[in-house]
């Protein structure tokens, strides 16, 4: 009974903690870029927006369940998330033994993800956002030719077992955002609107327009490899996958 | 090697082989399209880890295979105190072995771990459709993908991944080997391995210890840090060494997954009796080296005549001494003389008849001997030395080679006893030692140096790497050789 009623104090305090992190947005100056696989192969151009400071937590996903009853594990639709939906969490509404509230929520489909943000007024960013604000280092709105900020990135895609990190124990960057590279992967909106085959070869040969980029790859070019890694992962998903290594943010 | 003697066996093994492979004289090649092969029944595919091959295919006819693949990205031993984020097939580098035959209709699943971070898929040079099934497997992590191929062409064939980028896919270690065997099964034989060799590139210099991360500009240079044999330093020695029996016959189902390199394999002391050219049907008598491409196999046959240690190594040779590309068969059985004779006699050889004794000096006086150098001198000259004596064998920071090279650094054998250090190079030293915890089998050879030289080398070896930096002078050399 006594630990139960703590256990309740924490979560209503981390839960406090939490929402205050997670109100936390930061605007975004748009601008002009080249993305490395644009739907248009061009430039592209973004507006202002405001963007979450951190990736939504263990605790927001479990104060939004606790809400929306239809996103709890048991009631959720099949069609709309697959069978590891949450499948660390211990029942519809406490987290694992081993998973952290203040670490990035994990095992939520797209479909989640985006009605969780409509609720909170927000969306989810689009690719060309999400990548906008990514290429940023610490001081550096455009770090992608820097060597050290790539090598950082692709260091990340292969340590495994990062999704359990609390959230802001990476980089804050030019942007005050933090998170976008070395805690998890996120959605985006439009996720799947560049097309990934999965058979590189095969893409860099017929859709030439799509990945001319492919075929600059040369010798020193580390960015394109991490970028082609973060577009092969969202080739590679459905709207209703989960994945452990798979979080989201929002923007408005 | 055996071809003569073993000329009845061999041509029984062609025969029953001949339906398949090659039309002799007048009778036609029989044709039959694989295509057309009907499936009875299914069965589950039995995998395994390198270096052991499931049970051949025999007499059974053409099924459904089921084949359940898991891909695993988990940190494992690229070489004692050095580790490195390996994506495997099937949790081990190379991946599981498959082994189907003509007309069997493989069902895959490939399943991506809900741990790992990346997508992945497969491409098996074994199935004829676009990507090699790359992409009709493309799978994200915590799901899994199916698909079905029917294998029409006889032979041994790589798998890799091949999802962007693909370099860096095949570099952490994911590619493995698929056999087809033709109706009936291949030949019977009394051993058969599985090796892969692979290129690794890590962002310290080999042997840099602690978790490695792989390095893309050095993977573009194909500048390779280690070059390995079955995913590691020491896969295939010490413990791990391949073994056989005297007489038998060994079959190696031998592949390269690159991404850069290729092999140049060759068995030391061994010459392959038969070799599937490039995992095809042309078969290659009496080869000694046989080259691998990257993205390729072969399948080699010998049969082992006498005992002994043979090494297995990439004849590029730098990367089996220096990068890791050596393994070991054991042989054990009854020596044959006649076949090899070992050490008959040793002599001393005078160019110039048995009454010359000293080397000319063309009148100039000989180097005097300094026999009043400093500690620092000596180990400078002791360095010199080690680096054009030692170096290859115990390596430029006397790590040695675990399983074949016993180490120098901080060497437990090494430390305790000056006196048997030095008879070492005076005499050599054959047969089981242990150092630092592992057993050493092996011969060194007796070194020709001076005591003078045999003093400063090994002054250097103690002062160095953590030894116990006792200094060697000319007085204990010449106490070992007196003590004999």
């Amino acid at each position: 009974m006594n630990t139960i009623c703590r256990l309740k104090v924490v979560i209503i305090l981390l839960w406090f903690v939490g929402a205050n992190c997670q109100s936390a947005m930061v605007s975004i100056k748009g601008g002009t870029y080249t993305p490395l696989y644009g739907v248009d192969s061009l430039q592209v151009t973004i507006t202002d927006f405001e963007m979450d400071v951190y990736p939504v937590t263990n605790a927001d996903y479990l104060a939004f369940v606790s809400k929306r009853t239809k996103w709890r594990r048991s009631k959720v639709i099949s069609l709309f998330a697959d069978k590891s939906y949450l499948s660390k969490w211990v029942s519809d509404t406490i987290i694992g033994a081993d998973q952290s509230l203040k670490a990035a929520a994990t095992n939520v489909s797209w479909f989640a993800a985006n009605d969780y943000c409509s609720s909170k007024g927000k969306r989810l960013p689009t690719i060309d956002e999400w990548e906008y604000v990514a290429m940023a280092n610490e001081t550096q709105p455009d770090a992608r030719t820097i060597e050290s900020y790539n090598e950082y990135i692709l260091s990340w895609y292969e340590k495994p077992k990062t999704f359990n990190s609390e959230i802001g124990s990476t980089f804050m960057n030019y942007w005050k955002v933090y998170d976008l590279h070395g805690l998890v992967w996120e959605w985006t909106e439009d996720f799947n609107s560049v097309l990934v085959s999965g058979e590189s070869r095969k893409d860099v040969d017929t859709d030439s327009d799509l990945f001319c980029g492919s075929a600059a790859i040369n010798a020193t070019d580390l960015m394109n490899y991490a970028a082609f890694m973060r577009y092969a992962i969202r080739g590679s998903l459905k709207a209703k996958y989960t994945m452990r290594n798979l979080g989201f943010r929002c923007v408005k | 090697m055996n071809i003569i003697k073993d000329k009845s066996k061999y041509f029984v093994g062609l025969l029953a082989a001949s339906m398949m492979l090659v039309g002799c004289g007048e009778s036609k090649k029989k044709t039959i399209d694989p295509a057309s092969i009907q499936i009875t029944g299914t069965m589950d595919a039995v995998l395994t880890s390198p270096p052991y091959v499931p049970e051949s295919v025999g007499n059974r006819e053409a099924k459904k295979l089921i084949v359940n693949m898991e891909i695993l990205e988990e940190e494992g031993t690229m070489t004692d105190g050095t580790t490195y984020i390996y994506w495997t097939f099937g949790g081990s580098v190379p991946g599981s072995f498959i082994r189907t035959r003509v007309g069997d209709e493989v069902e895959f699943t490939l399943s991506n771990h809900p741990d790992n971070k990346l997508p992945h898929n497969i491409d098996l040079h074994a199935v004829t459709g676009p990507g090699g099934g790359a992409t009709s497997s493309f799978v994200a992590p915590g799901h899994s993908k199916t698909f079905s191929f029917k294998t029409l062409n006889p032979g041994l064939y790589v798998y890799h991944c091949a999802t962007a980028p693909v370099g860096m896919h095949i570099a952490n270690g994911m590619y493995g080997l698929i056999l087809v065997e033709p109706e009936g099964g291949l030949p019977k034989v009394d051993k058969e391995y599985y090796i892969m060799q692979g290129d690794f590139y890590t962002t310290g210099d080999n042997g840099a210890p602690g978790l490695q991360a792989f390095d893309m500009k050095k993977a573009v240079a194909e500048d390779a840090d280690y070059v390995v044999f079955n995913g590691r330093v020491g896969s295939l020695t010490g413990d791990n060494a391949l073994t056989a029996n005297v007489g038998e016959t060994v079959r190696i189902y031998m592949g390269n997954g690159g991404p850069n390199l290729v092999s140049s394999f060759h068995v030391i002391g061994e010459i392959f009796d038969k070799v599937n050219i490039e995992g095809g049907s042309l078969i290659n008598e009496n080869v000694q080296t046989t080259l691998v491409p990257s993205g390729g196999a072969v399948i080699v046959e010998f049969k082992v005549d006498v005992p002994g240690t043979f090494i297995i190594v990439d004849h590029s040779i730098f990367r089996a001494f220096n990068k890791g590309a050596l393994g070991m068969l054991k042989v054990k059985g009854a020596d044959d003389k006649t076949l090899y004779s070992g050490v008959k006699q040793e002599g001393i050889y005078n160019p110039e008849g048995g009454t010359i004794q000293t080397m000319p000096t063309d009148g100039k006086p000989k180097a005097k001997v300094n026999t009043n150098k400093s500690l620092k001198e000596k180990i400078a000259l002791g360095k010199n030395l080690y680096t054009k004596t030692c170096f290859a064998c115990h390596q430029a920071n006397g790590e040695g080679i675990t399983g074949a090279f016993p180490p120098l650094a901080k060497s437990d054998y090494l430390n305790a006893d000056v006196q048997r250090a030095i008879k070492i190079v005076l005499h050599g030293k054959t047969g089981k030692i242990t150092v630092n915890g592992t057993e050493y089998n092996s011969v060194m050879t007796k070194q020709t140096l001076t005591d003078d030289e045999i003093a400063d080398v090994m002054t250097y070896v103690y002062n160095s790497w953590g030894n116990n930096k006792t200094e060697v002078n000319v007085s204990d050399v010449m106490e070992a050789k007196s003590s004999h």
